[in-house]
Protein backbone atom coordinates (compact mmCIF):
# COMPACT_ATOMS: atom_id res chain seq x y z
CA UNK A 1 0.00 0.00 0.00
CA UNK A 2 3.15 2.31 0.40
CA UNK A 3 3.48 1.66 -3.61
CA UNK A 4 1.90 5.39 -4.15
CA UNK A 5 5.62 7.45 -2.25
CA UNK A 6 7.85 4.93 -4.39
CA UNK A 7 6.03 6.11 -7.65
CA UNK A 8 7.83 8.92 -8.84
CA UNK A 9 6.58 12.08 -9.86
CA UNK A 10 8.00 11.66 -12.97
CA UNK A 11 6.46 8.27 -13.48
CA UNK A 12 3.46 9.84 -12.77
CA UNK A 13 3.81 12.43 -15.39
CA UNK A 14 4.48 9.77 -17.99
CA UNK A 15 1.23 7.97 -16.69
CA UNK A 16 -0.63 11.25 -17.98
CA UNK A 17 0.99 11.19 -21.20
CA UNK A 18 -0.24 7.66 -21.37
CA UNK A 19 -3.69 8.23 -20.68
CA UNK A 20 -3.77 11.05 -23.42
CA UNK A 21 -2.65 8.44 -25.98
CA UNK A 22 -5.17 5.94 -24.76
CA UNK A 23 -7.61 8.53 -25.15
CA UNK A 24 -6.64 9.56 -28.65
CA UNK A 25 -6.35 5.73 -28.84
CA UNK A 26 -10.13 4.67 -27.98
CA UNK A 27 -11.17 7.51 -30.00
CA UNK A 28 -9.50 6.95 -33.45
CA UNK A 29 -10.45 3.42 -33.13
CA UNK A 30 -14.14 4.19 -33.01
CA UNK A 31 -13.35 5.60 -37.40
CA UNK A 32 -13.12 3.54 -40.32
CA UNK A 33 -10.28 5.41 -41.69
CA UNK A 34 -7.85 5.70 -37.98
CA UNK A 35 -8.71 2.57 -36.48
CA UNK A 36 -5.57 0.68 -37.25
CA UNK A 37 -3.80 3.82 -36.03
CA UNK A 38 -6.08 4.12 -32.69
CA UNK A 39 -5.20 0.58 -32.02
CA UNK A 40 -1.69 1.25 -32.46
CA UNK A 41 -1.39 4.40 -30.65
CA UNK A 42 -3.34 2.77 -27.55
CA UNK A 43 -0.76 -0.35 -28.17
CA UNK A 44 2.19 2.38 -27.41
CA UNK A 45 0.40 4.08 -24.79
CA UNK A 46 0.36 0.06 -22.74
CA UNK A 47 4.21 -0.08 -23.87
CA UNK A 48 4.87 3.38 -22.20
CA UNK A 49 2.87 2.11 -18.61
CA UNK A 50 4.52 -0.72 -18.70
CA UNK A 51 8.00 0.09 -19.22
CA UNK A 52 7.65 3.19 -16.63
CA UNK A 53 6.15 0.88 -14.00
CA UNK A 54 9.02 -1.66 -14.85
CA UNK A 55 11.61 0.49 -12.61
CA UNK A 56 10.19 -0.07 -9.35
CA UNK A 57 9.63 -4.00 -10.18
CA UNK A 58 11.38 -6.02 -7.23
CA UNK A 59 12.43 -9.00 -9.26
CA UNK A 60 12.72 -8.23 -12.75
CA UNK A 61 13.59 -11.39 -14.39
CA UNK A 62 10.41 -13.15 -12.81
CA UNK A 63 8.36 -10.85 -14.18
CA UNK A 64 9.97 -11.03 -17.76
CA UNK A 65 9.17 -14.66 -17.53
CA UNK A 66 5.99 -14.25 -16.67
CA UNK A 67 5.44 -11.09 -20.03
CA UNK A 68 7.41 -13.84 -22.04
CA UNK A 69 5.12 -17.05 -21.34
CA UNK A 70 1.73 -14.55 -21.72
CA UNK A 71 3.34 -12.55 -24.57
CA UNK A 72 4.10 -16.42 -26.66
CA UNK A 73 0.55 -17.76 -25.56
CA UNK A 74 -1.45 -14.20 -26.77
CA UNK A 75 0.56 -13.88 -30.00
CA UNK A 76 0.06 -17.69 -30.88
CA UNK A 77 -3.71 -17.42 -29.91
CA UNK A 78 -4.41 -13.95 -31.78
CA UNK A 79 -2.37 -15.46 -34.93
CA UNK A 80 -4.00 -18.68 -35.25
CA UNK A 81 -7.34 -18.17 -34.46
CA UNK A 82 -9.99 -18.41 -37.10
CA UNK A 83 -12.20 -15.35 -38.21
CA UNK A 84 -15.50 -17.39 -37.32
CA UNK A 85 -13.85 -18.22 -33.90
CA UNK A 86 -13.44 -14.58 -32.84
CA UNK A 87 -16.56 -14.04 -30.18
CA UNK A 88 -15.66 -17.05 -28.02
CA UNK A 89 -11.58 -15.95 -28.49
CA UNK A 90 -12.47 -11.94 -27.14
CA UNK A 91 -14.52 -14.10 -24.44
CA UNK A 92 -11.55 -15.82 -22.92
CA UNK A 93 -8.91 -13.18 -23.18
CA UNK A 94 -11.72 -11.02 -21.81
CA UNK A 95 -11.20 -13.59 -18.28
CA UNK A 96 -7.90 -13.28 -18.28
CA UNK A 97 -8.11 -9.57 -17.99
CA UNK A 98 -10.57 -10.25 -14.92
CA UNK A 99 -8.33 -13.21 -13.44
CA UNK A 100 -5.49 -11.00 -13.29
CA UNK A 101 -7.21 -8.40 -11.80
CA UNK A 102 -8.26 -10.60 -9.21
CA UNK A 103 -4.93 -11.96 -8.53
CA UNK A 104 -4.12 -8.10 -7.88
CA UNK A 105 -6.95 -8.26 -5.06
CA UNK A 106 -5.83 -11.11 -3.90
CA UNK A 107 -2.47 -10.22 -3.47
CA UNK A 108 -3.60 -6.65 -1.84
CA UNK A 109 -5.57 -8.82 0.35
CA UNK A 110 -2.13 -10.29 2.15
CA UNK A 111 -1.01 -7.12 2.18
CA UNK A 112 -3.23 -6.01 5.28
CA UNK A 113 -5.06 -3.44 3.87
CA UNK A 114 -4.48 -0.33 6.27
CA UNK A 115 -8.05 0.91 6.60
CA UNK A 116 -11.75 -0.16 6.14
CA UNK A 117 -11.88 1.63 2.58
CA UNK A 118 -8.98 -0.08 1.15
CA UNK A 119 -10.88 -3.47 2.69
CA UNK A 120 -13.77 -2.21 0.67
CA UNK A 121 -11.94 -1.84 -2.25
CA UNK A 122 -10.01 -5.28 -2.04
CA UNK A 123 -13.87 -6.97 -1.57
CA UNK A 124 -15.51 -5.45 -4.71
CA UNK A 125 -12.30 -5.86 -7.24
CA UNK A 126 -11.96 -9.26 -5.88
CA UNK A 127 -15.83 -10.00 -6.90
CA UNK A 128 -15.71 -7.93 -10.50
CA UNK A 129 -12.38 -9.55 -11.70
CA UNK A 130 -13.36 -13.11 -10.30
CA UNK A 131 -17.29 -13.09 -11.65
CA UNK A 132 -15.45 -11.25 -15.11
CA UNK A 133 -13.47 -14.38 -15.27
CA UNK A 134 -15.49 -17.36 -14.69
CA UNK A 135 -18.31 -15.84 -16.33
CA UNK A 136 -16.25 -15.26 -19.46
CA UNK A 137 -15.16 -18.98 -19.17
CA UNK A 138 -18.17 -19.70 -19.70
CA UNK A 139 -19.50 -17.47 -22.21
CA UNK A 140 -16.59 -19.17 -23.61
CA UNK A 141 -17.62 -22.46 -24.01
CA UNK A 142 -20.99 -21.29 -25.02
CA UNK A 143 -19.78 -19.50 -27.68
CA UNK A 144 -17.40 -22.69 -29.21
CA UNK A 145 -20.09 -25.00 -28.41
CA UNK A 146 -18.14 -27.30 -25.76
CA UNK A 147 -20.62 -26.01 -22.99
CA UNK A 148 -24.12 -27.36 -23.85
CA UNK A 149 -26.24 -26.77 -20.48
CA UNK A 150 -30.71 -26.82 -20.49
CA UNK A 151 -31.83 -23.32 -19.04
CA UNK A 152 -34.21 -25.14 -17.31
CA UNK A 153 -31.43 -28.06 -16.02
CA UNK A 154 -30.85 -28.55 -12.25
CA UNK A 155 -27.50 -27.38 -12.82
CA UNK A 156 -28.31 -24.30 -13.65
CA UNK A 157 -30.55 -23.43 -11.30
CA UNK A 158 -28.00 -24.38 -8.48
CA UNK A 159 -25.57 -22.11 -10.28
CA UNK A 160 -27.88 -19.12 -10.28
CA UNK A 161 -28.85 -19.49 -6.71
CA UNK A 162 -24.95 -19.55 -5.97
CA UNK A 163 -24.53 -16.21 -7.96
CA UNK A 164 -27.09 -14.81 -5.48
CA UNK A 165 -25.81 -16.44 -2.28
CA UNK A 166 -22.17 -14.52 -3.71
CA UNK A 167 -24.05 -10.99 -4.26
CA UNK A 168 -25.20 -11.15 -0.72
CA UNK A 169 -21.72 -12.54 0.55
CA UNK A 170 -19.95 -9.47 -1.24
CA UNK A 171 -22.40 -7.19 0.67
CA UNK A 172 -22.10 -8.68 3.76
CA UNK A 173 -18.22 -8.52 3.57
CA UNK A 174 -18.79 -4.92 2.77
CA UNK A 175 -20.41 -3.94 5.77
CA UNK A 176 -19.06 -6.52 7.97
CA UNK A 177 -15.51 -5.15 7.36
CA UNK A 178 -16.93 -1.81 10.00
CA UNK A 179 -17.13 -3.59 12.38
CA UNK A 180 -14.35 -6.21 13.53
CA UNK A 181 -11.49 -7.11 10.82
CA UNK A 182 -12.54 -10.50 9.12
CA UNK A 183 -10.05 -13.31 9.17
CA UNK A 184 -8.47 -15.49 6.32
CA UNK A 185 -10.99 -18.00 6.50
CA UNK A 186 -13.64 -15.04 5.84
CA UNK A 187 -11.84 -14.41 2.34
CA UNK A 188 -11.18 -17.66 0.74
CA UNK A 189 -15.37 -17.90 1.12
CA UNK A 190 -15.51 -14.98 -1.06
CA UNK A 191 -12.93 -16.36 -3.79
CA UNK A 192 -14.65 -19.17 -4.35
CA UNK A 193 -18.13 -18.09 -4.55
CA UNK A 194 -17.47 -15.47 -7.06
CA UNK A 195 -15.63 -17.37 -9.07
CA UNK A 196 -19.17 -20.04 -8.74
CA UNK A 197 -21.05 -16.50 -8.95
CA UNK A 198 -19.49 -15.91 -11.97
CA UNK A 199 -20.52 -19.17 -13.60
CA UNK A 200 -24.23 -18.63 -12.54
CA UNK A 201 -24.21 -15.15 -13.87
CA UNK A 202 -23.55 -16.12 -17.61
CA UNK A 203 -24.93 -19.75 -17.71
CA UNK A 204 -28.91 -19.14 -17.61
CA UNK A 205 -28.18 -16.59 -20.53
CA UNK A 206 -28.89 -18.15 -24.27
CA UNK A 207 -27.01 -18.44 -27.36
CA UNK A 208 -28.88 -15.71 -29.17
CA UNK A 209 -28.32 -13.21 -26.17
CA UNK A 210 -24.88 -13.59 -26.37
CA UNK A 211 -23.80 -10.17 -27.68
CA UNK A 212 -25.23 -8.78 -25.00
CA UNK A 213 -23.34 -10.61 -22.09
CA UNK A 214 -19.81 -10.69 -24.05
CA UNK A 215 -20.18 -6.76 -24.32
CA UNK A 216 -21.18 -6.52 -20.64
CA UNK A 217 -18.50 -8.71 -19.37
CA UNK A 218 -15.94 -6.94 -21.53
CA UNK A 219 -16.93 -3.64 -19.82
CA UNK A 220 -16.87 -5.59 -15.97
CA UNK A 221 -13.38 -6.11 -17.03
CA UNK A 222 -12.05 -2.28 -17.58
CA UNK A 223 -14.01 -1.85 -14.47
CA UNK A 224 -12.65 -4.29 -12.30
CA UNK A 225 -9.23 -2.66 -13.74
CA UNK A 226 -10.26 1.17 -12.50
CA UNK A 227 -11.59 -0.44 -9.31
CA UNK A 228 -7.70 -2.33 -9.66
CA UNK A 229 -6.01 1.23 -10.05
CA UNK A 230 -8.19 2.40 -7.13
CA UNK A 231 -6.75 0.27 -4.44
CA UNK A 232 -3.25 0.51 -5.62
CA UNK A 233 -3.57 4.50 -6.21
CA UNK A 234 -2.45 4.08 -9.89
CA UNK A 235 -4.32 6.87 -12.64
CA UNK A 236 -3.58 5.25 -15.71
CA UNK A 237 -5.33 2.27 -14.59
CA UNK A 238 -7.96 4.34 -13.71
CA UNK A 239 -8.45 6.07 -16.79
CA UNK A 240 -7.73 2.99 -19.17
CA UNK A 241 -9.94 0.71 -17.03
CA UNK A 242 -12.99 3.67 -17.05
CA UNK A 243 -12.54 3.77 -20.84
CA UNK A 244 -12.65 0.05 -21.50
CA UNK A 245 -15.88 0.22 -19.14
CA UNK A 246 -17.40 2.63 -20.75
CA UNK A 247 -17.25 1.00 -24.23
CA UNK A 248 -18.04 -2.10 -22.94
CA UNK A 249 -21.35 -0.33 -21.88
CA UNK A 250 -22.24 1.38 -25.04
CA UNK A 251 -21.99 -1.64 -26.97
CA UNK A 252 -24.34 -3.44 -24.61
CA UNK A 253 -26.85 -0.47 -24.93
CA UNK A 254 -26.76 -1.06 -28.47
CA UNK A 255 -27.27 -4.85 -28.28
CA UNK A 256 -30.13 -4.79 -25.72
CA UNK A 257 -31.94 -1.97 -28.51
CA UNK A 258 -31.76 -3.92 -31.17
CA UNK A 259 -33.31 -6.40 -29.81
CA UNK A 260 -35.80 -3.92 -27.96
CA UNK A 261 -35.45 -5.83 -24.50
CA UNK A 262 -33.99 -4.03 -21.44
CA UNK A 263 -30.55 -5.00 -19.80
CA UNK A 264 -32.38 -6.83 -16.90
CA UNK A 265 -34.74 -8.72 -19.09
CA UNK A 266 -32.04 -10.45 -21.22
CA UNK A 267 -29.74 -10.96 -18.08
CA UNK A 268 -32.55 -12.46 -15.70
CA UNK A 269 -35.25 -13.21 -17.86
CA UNK A 270 -34.69 -14.75 -21.46
CA UNK A 271 -37.36 -15.92 -23.78
CA UNK A 272 -38.47 -18.68 -21.51
CA UNK A 273 -41.69 -16.88 -20.18
CA UNK A 274 -42.95 -16.56 -23.02
CA UNK A 275 -42.58 -20.11 -24.80
CA UNK A 276 -46.05 -20.20 -26.44
CA UNK A 277 -45.26 -21.01 -30.45
CA UNK A 278 -48.67 -22.69 -30.63
CA UNK A 279 -50.31 -19.75 -30.66
CA UNK A 280 -48.42 -18.09 -33.66
CA UNK A 281 -48.62 -21.00 -35.65
CA UNK A 282 -49.04 -20.13 -39.35
CA UNK A 283 -51.65 -21.40 -41.99
CA UNK A 284 -50.04 -22.17 -45.71
CA UNK A 285 -47.18 -24.06 -46.94
CA UNK A 286 -43.60 -23.34 -48.17
CA UNK A 287 -42.81 -22.79 -51.48
CA UNK A 288 -39.27 -24.59 -52.20
CA UNK A 289 -37.04 -23.87 -55.08
CA UNK A 290 -34.36 -25.26 -55.85
CA UNK A 291 -30.75 -23.68 -57.53
CA UNK A 292 -31.09 -23.14 -60.82
CA UNK A 293 -35.04 -21.57 -60.69
CA UNK A 294 -33.07 -18.96 -58.28
CA UNK A 295 -30.43 -18.94 -60.23
CA UNK A 296 -32.85 -17.39 -62.88
CA UNK A 297 -34.37 -15.05 -60.70
CA UNK A 298 -31.14 -13.77 -59.64
CA UNK A 299 -30.01 -13.31 -63.05
CA UNK A 300 -32.76 -11.09 -63.84
CA UNK A 301 -32.65 -9.12 -60.37
CA UNK A 302 -30.82 -5.47 -60.58
CA UNK A 303 -31.07 -5.19 -56.85
CA UNK A 304 -29.95 -7.81 -54.51
CA UNK A 305 -29.64 -7.66 -50.92
CA UNK A 306 -27.72 -10.42 -48.71
CA UNK A 307 -28.75 -10.74 -45.41
CA UNK A 308 -26.46 -13.06 -43.24
CA UNK A 309 -26.91 -14.41 -40.13
CA UNK A 310 -25.02 -16.78 -37.19
CA UNK A 311 -26.58 -19.86 -40.13
CA UNK A 312 -23.58 -18.66 -42.50
CA UNK A 313 -20.72 -18.54 -39.72
CA UNK A 314 -22.02 -21.83 -38.91
CA UNK A 315 -21.60 -23.19 -42.56
CA UNK A 316 -18.47 -21.37 -43.30
CA UNK A 317 -19.87 -19.45 -46.47
CA UNK A 318 -19.11 -16.44 -46.09
CA UNK A 319 -16.00 -16.84 -49.37
CA UNK A 320 -18.69 -18.40 -51.31
CA UNK A 321 -21.19 -15.71 -50.40
CA UNK A 322 -18.52 -12.72 -51.42
CA UNK A 323 -18.07 -14.97 -54.83
CA UNK A 324 -21.67 -14.53 -55.86
CA UNK A 325 -21.42 -11.21 -54.57
CA UNK A 326 -19.16 -10.54 -57.24
CA UNK A 327 -20.77 -12.59 -60.39
CA UNK A 328 -24.03 -10.34 -59.64
CA UNK A 329 -21.74 -7.18 -59.82
CA UNK A 330 -20.46 -8.74 -63.24
CA UNK A 331 -24.10 -9.53 -63.99
CA UNK A 332 -25.03 -5.34 -63.55
CA UNK A 333 -26.85 -6.17 -60.76
CA UNK A 334 -26.26 -3.85 -57.08
CA UNK A 335 -25.44 -5.96 -54.28
CA UNK A 336 -26.00 -5.10 -51.05
CA UNK A 337 -25.35 -6.73 -47.63
CA UNK A 338 -28.25 -5.89 -44.65
CA UNK A 339 -26.53 -6.54 -41.24
CA UNK A 340 -28.86 -6.52 -38.38
CA UNK A 341 -26.34 -5.50 -34.71
CA UNK A 342 -27.27 -8.57 -33.34
CA UNK A 343 -26.95 -10.89 -36.17
CA UNK A 344 -24.52 -13.42 -35.04
CA UNK A 345 -22.80 -13.97 -31.96
CA UNK A 346 -20.70 -10.60 -31.21
CA UNK A 347 -21.59 -7.07 -31.73
CA UNK A 348 -20.47 -6.79 -35.74
CA UNK A 349 -19.67 -10.09 -36.24
CA UNK A 350 -20.72 -10.69 -39.62
CA UNK A 351 -19.16 -7.46 -41.05
CA UNK A 352 -15.71 -9.22 -39.44
CA UNK A 353 -16.73 -12.39 -41.22
CA UNK A 354 -17.12 -10.50 -44.35
CA UNK A 355 -14.42 -7.98 -44.10
CA UNK A 356 -12.33 -11.53 -44.06
CA UNK A 357 -14.42 -12.55 -47.54
CA UNK A 358 -12.80 -9.23 -48.67
CA UNK A 359 -16.16 -7.72 -48.84
CA UNK A 360 -15.76 -3.86 -48.67
CA UNK A 361 -17.56 -2.32 -45.73
CA UNK A 362 -19.18 0.29 -47.39
CA UNK A 363 -21.60 -1.86 -49.58
CA UNK A 364 -22.65 -3.21 -45.98
CA UNK A 365 -26.06 -1.56 -44.49
CA UNK A 366 -27.71 -1.46 -41.68
CA UNK A 367 -31.58 -1.79 -41.12
CA UNK A 368 -32.93 1.54 -40.85
CA UNK A 369 -30.70 2.56 -44.12
CA UNK A 370 -32.29 -0.03 -46.31
CA UNK A 371 -35.92 -0.86 -44.89
CA UNK A 372 -37.54 2.70 -46.21
CA UNK A 373 -36.44 1.48 -49.99
CA UNK A 374 -37.43 -2.24 -49.39
CA UNK A 375 -39.36 -2.31 -52.28
CA UNK A 376 -36.95 -1.83 -54.59
CA UNK A 377 -35.08 -4.73 -53.65
CA UNK A 378 -35.89 -7.36 -56.19
CA UNK A 379 -34.26 -10.51 -54.27
CA UNK A 380 -33.58 -10.30 -50.84
CA UNK A 381 -31.60 -13.11 -49.80
CA UNK A 382 -31.32 -14.31 -46.46
CA UNK A 383 -28.06 -16.74 -45.36
CA UNK A 384 -28.98 -18.54 -41.99
CA UNK A 385 -30.69 -15.49 -40.60
CA UNK A 386 -34.29 -15.93 -38.85
CA UNK A 387 -35.08 -13.73 -36.12
CA UNK A 388 -33.91 -10.21 -36.96
CA UNK A 389 -35.91 -10.64 -40.55
CA UNK A 390 -39.25 -12.30 -38.56
CA UNK A 391 -41.94 -9.78 -39.89
CA UNK A 392 -44.04 -10.25 -36.29
CA UNK A 393 -42.14 -8.35 -34.73
CA UNK A 394 -43.88 -5.66 -36.42
CA UNK A 395 -46.93 -7.35 -37.68
CA UNK A 396 -47.91 -9.36 -34.33
CA UNK A 397 -48.19 -7.29 -31.06
CA UNK A 398 -48.74 -10.90 -29.27
CA UNK A 399 -45.36 -12.34 -30.40
CA UNK A 400 -42.16 -12.43 -27.90
CA UNK A 401 -40.01 -10.42 -30.32
CA UNK A 402 -42.75 -7.70 -31.24
CA UNK A 403 -41.33 -4.90 -31.10
CA UNK A 404 -37.47 -5.67 -32.03
CA UNK A 405 -36.16 -3.50 -35.07
CA UNK A 406 -36.20 -6.18 -38.33
CA UNK A 407 -34.72 -5.90 -41.00
CA UNK A 408 -38.24 -5.99 -43.04
CA UNK A 409 -37.24 -8.21 -46.33
CA UNK A 410 -40.60 -9.42 -46.42
CA UNK A 411 -40.94 -5.69 -48.19
CA UNK A 412 -38.48 -6.99 -51.17
CA UNK A 413 -40.22 -8.60 -54.31
CA UNK A 414 -39.01 -11.86 -53.92
CA UNK A 415 -37.33 -13.43 -50.98
CA UNK A 416 -34.74 -16.72 -50.81
CA UNK A 417 -34.51 -18.16 -47.03
CA UNK A 418 -31.40 -20.44 -47.05
CA UNK A 419 -32.13 -22.79 -44.21
CA UNK A 420 -31.20 -26.42 -43.95
CA UNK A 421 -34.71 -27.29 -42.18
CA UNK A 422 -38.30 -25.53 -40.87
CA UNK A 423 -36.23 -25.09 -37.11
CA UNK A 424 -37.59 -21.72 -35.21
CA UNK A 425 -34.94 -19.56 -34.46
CA UNK A 426 -33.16 -18.80 -31.09
CA UNK A 427 -36.02 -17.32 -29.71
CA UNK A 428 -38.34 -20.53 -30.61
CA UNK A 429 -40.92 -18.17 -32.65
CA UNK A 430 -41.95 -19.50 -35.56
CA UNK A 431 -41.39 -16.96 -38.37
CA UNK A 432 -44.41 -16.01 -40.55
CA UNK A 433 -41.92 -14.97 -43.41
CA UNK A 434 -40.96 -18.27 -44.41
CA UNK A 435 -45.20 -18.80 -45.95
CA UNK A 436 -45.29 -15.07 -46.95
CA UNK A 437 -46.56 -14.96 -50.95
CA UNK A 438 -42.95 -13.94 -52.20
CA UNK A 439 -40.99 -15.97 -50.06
CA UNK A 440 -38.86 -19.47 -51.40
CA UNK A 441 -37.32 -21.55 -49.58
CA UNK A 442 -33.72 -22.84 -50.65
CA UNK A 443 -33.30 -25.90 -48.10
CA UNK A 444 -29.87 -27.33 -48.05
CA UNK A 445 -26.53 -26.39 -46.33
CA UNK A 446 -26.06 -22.43 -47.21
CA UNK A 447 -22.46 -23.06 -48.74
CA UNK A 448 -23.59 -26.01 -51.10
CA UNK A 449 -26.50 -23.89 -52.11
CA UNK A 450 -24.91 -21.09 -52.92
CA UNK A 451 -21.92 -22.58 -54.16
CA UNK A 452 -24.26 -24.31 -56.95
CA UNK A 453 -25.70 -20.88 -57.77
CA UNK A 454 -21.99 -19.59 -58.87
CA UNK A 455 -21.61 -22.57 -60.82
CA UNK A 456 -24.76 -21.90 -62.86
CA UNK A 457 -23.67 -18.32 -63.12
CA UNK A 458 -20.05 -19.21 -64.51
CA UNK A 459 -21.73 -21.56 -66.80
CA UNK B 1 -9.20 9.49 2.20
CA UNK B 2 -8.44 13.09 0.46
CA UNK B 3 -6.39 11.00 -2.22
CA UNK B 4 -9.44 8.37 -2.90
CA UNK B 5 -11.91 11.50 -3.51
CA UNK B 6 -9.27 12.51 -6.17
CA UNK B 7 -9.15 9.51 -7.89
CA UNK B 8 -13.05 9.15 -7.63
CA UNK B 9 -13.22 12.06 -9.65
CA UNK B 10 -10.83 10.77 -11.83
CA UNK B 11 -12.81 7.85 -12.38
CA UNK B 12 -15.91 9.36 -13.17
CA UNK B 13 -14.71 11.85 -15.34
CA UNK B 14 -12.68 9.30 -17.09
CA UNK B 15 -16.28 7.21 -17.96
CA UNK B 16 -17.68 10.42 -18.62
CA UNK B 17 -15.56 10.66 -21.38
CA UNK B 18 -15.72 7.54 -22.37
CA UNK B 19 -19.30 7.36 -23.14
CA UNK B 20 -18.54 10.55 -25.41
CA UNK B 21 -16.08 9.24 -27.03
CA UNK B 22 -17.83 5.97 -28.37
CA UNK B 23 -21.21 6.86 -28.77
CA UNK B 24 -21.03 6.58 -32.31
CA UNK B 25 -19.19 4.02 -33.72
CA UNK B 26 -20.39 2.44 -36.65
CA UNK B 27 -21.53 -1.06 -36.51
CA UNK B 28 -18.76 -2.19 -38.74
CA UNK B 29 -15.81 -1.63 -36.14
CA UNK B 30 -18.15 -3.00 -33.09
CA UNK B 31 -16.26 -6.04 -33.34
CA UNK B 32 -12.52 -4.59 -33.37
CA UNK B 33 -13.83 -1.98 -30.78
CA UNK B 34 -14.76 -4.43 -28.12
CA UNK B 35 -11.36 -6.31 -28.84
CA UNK B 36 -9.34 -3.09 -28.88
CA UNK B 37 -11.21 -1.74 -25.60
CA UNK B 38 -10.10 -5.56 -24.33
CA UNK B 39 -6.41 -5.19 -25.40
CA UNK B 40 -7.05 -2.36 -22.86
CA UNK B 41 -8.32 -3.99 -19.84
CA UNK B 42 -4.78 -5.81 -19.98
CA UNK B 43 -3.49 -2.21 -18.04
CA UNK B 44 -4.23 -5.03 -15.25
CA UNK B 45 -0.21 -5.52 -16.10
CA UNK B 46 0.91 -2.10 -14.53
CA UNK B 47 -0.86 -3.58 -11.61
CA UNK B 48 0.06 -6.61 -11.46
CA UNK B 49 3.90 -5.39 -11.53
CA UNK B 50 3.88 -3.28 -8.74
CA UNK B 51 2.33 -5.89 -6.32
CA UNK B 52 4.04 -6.93 -2.85
CA UNK B 53 6.05 -9.99 -2.71
CA UNK B 54 6.33 -10.30 0.94
CA UNK B 55 5.22 -14.09 1.27
CA UNK B 56 5.37 -17.01 -1.08
CA UNK B 57 1.38 -16.62 -2.01
CA UNK B 58 1.80 -13.21 -2.89
CA UNK B 59 4.70 -13.90 -5.31
CA UNK B 60 2.79 -16.84 -7.04
CA UNK B 61 -0.29 -14.34 -7.17
CA UNK B 62 1.78 -11.57 -8.44
CA UNK B 63 3.38 -13.64 -11.21
CA UNK B 64 0.34 -15.29 -12.07
CA UNK B 65 -1.72 -11.89 -12.63
CA UNK B 66 1.58 -10.57 -14.99
CA UNK B 67 1.21 -13.78 -17.15
CA UNK B 68 -2.42 -13.54 -17.47
CA UNK B 69 -2.60 -9.73 -18.40
CA UNK B 70 0.21 -10.80 -20.90
CA UNK B 71 -2.03 -12.68 -22.54
CA UNK B 72 -4.96 -10.09 -22.39
CA UNK B 73 -2.25 -7.52 -23.69
CA UNK B 74 -0.64 -9.44 -26.56
CA UNK B 75 -3.53 -11.07 -27.46
CA UNK B 76 -6.00 -8.45 -27.92
CA UNK B 77 -3.75 -6.06 -29.80
CA UNK B 78 -2.33 -8.76 -32.33
CA UNK B 79 -5.79 -9.77 -32.90
CA UNK B 80 -7.59 -6.46 -33.34
CA UNK B 81 -4.61 -5.07 -35.85
CA UNK B 82 -5.14 -8.29 -37.84
CA UNK B 83 -8.65 -7.80 -38.43
CA UNK B 84 -8.72 -3.90 -38.80
CA UNK B 85 -6.62 -4.86 -41.63
CA UNK B 86 -8.90 -6.88 -43.45
CA UNK B 87 -11.61 -4.10 -43.47
CA UNK B 88 -11.70 -2.47 -47.02
CA UNK B 89 -13.16 0.19 -48.89
CA UNK B 90 -14.32 -0.64 -52.33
Amino acid sequence: MSFFENISSIQNIIYIFSSILFISGIKMLGKEDTAVRGNFLSALAMFIAVSVTFINVINPILVLVGIGIGAIIGSLIALKVKMTSIPEMVALFNGFGGLATFFIAWSEFNSIPSNNFQYILVMITTYIGGVTFSGSVIAYGKLSETLKVEKTSIITKLFTTFFYISIIYLLYSIFITKIFSPGFDFYTILLILTLLGGVGFVIPIGGGDMPVVISLLNSFSGIAAAFAGLLLLNNVLIVAGSLVGASGLILTIIMAKAMNRSIGNILFVGYVSSASPSKSEETGEVKPINVSDAYLILENASSVLVIPGYGMAVAQAQHVVRELGELLEANGTEVRYGIHPVAGRMPGHMNVLLAEANVPYDVLVEPEDVNPSMDTVDVAVVIGANDVVNPSATEEPGSPIYGMPIIEVHNARTVFVLKRSMSSGFAGVQNPLFFKENTRMLFGDAKESIGGLVTEFKE
Amino acid sequence: MEIYILLGFVLILSIYLGLELISKVPSTLHTPLMSGANAISGIALVGALVLGSDTQLQQALAFLAVMFASINVFGGYLVTNRMLKMFKKK
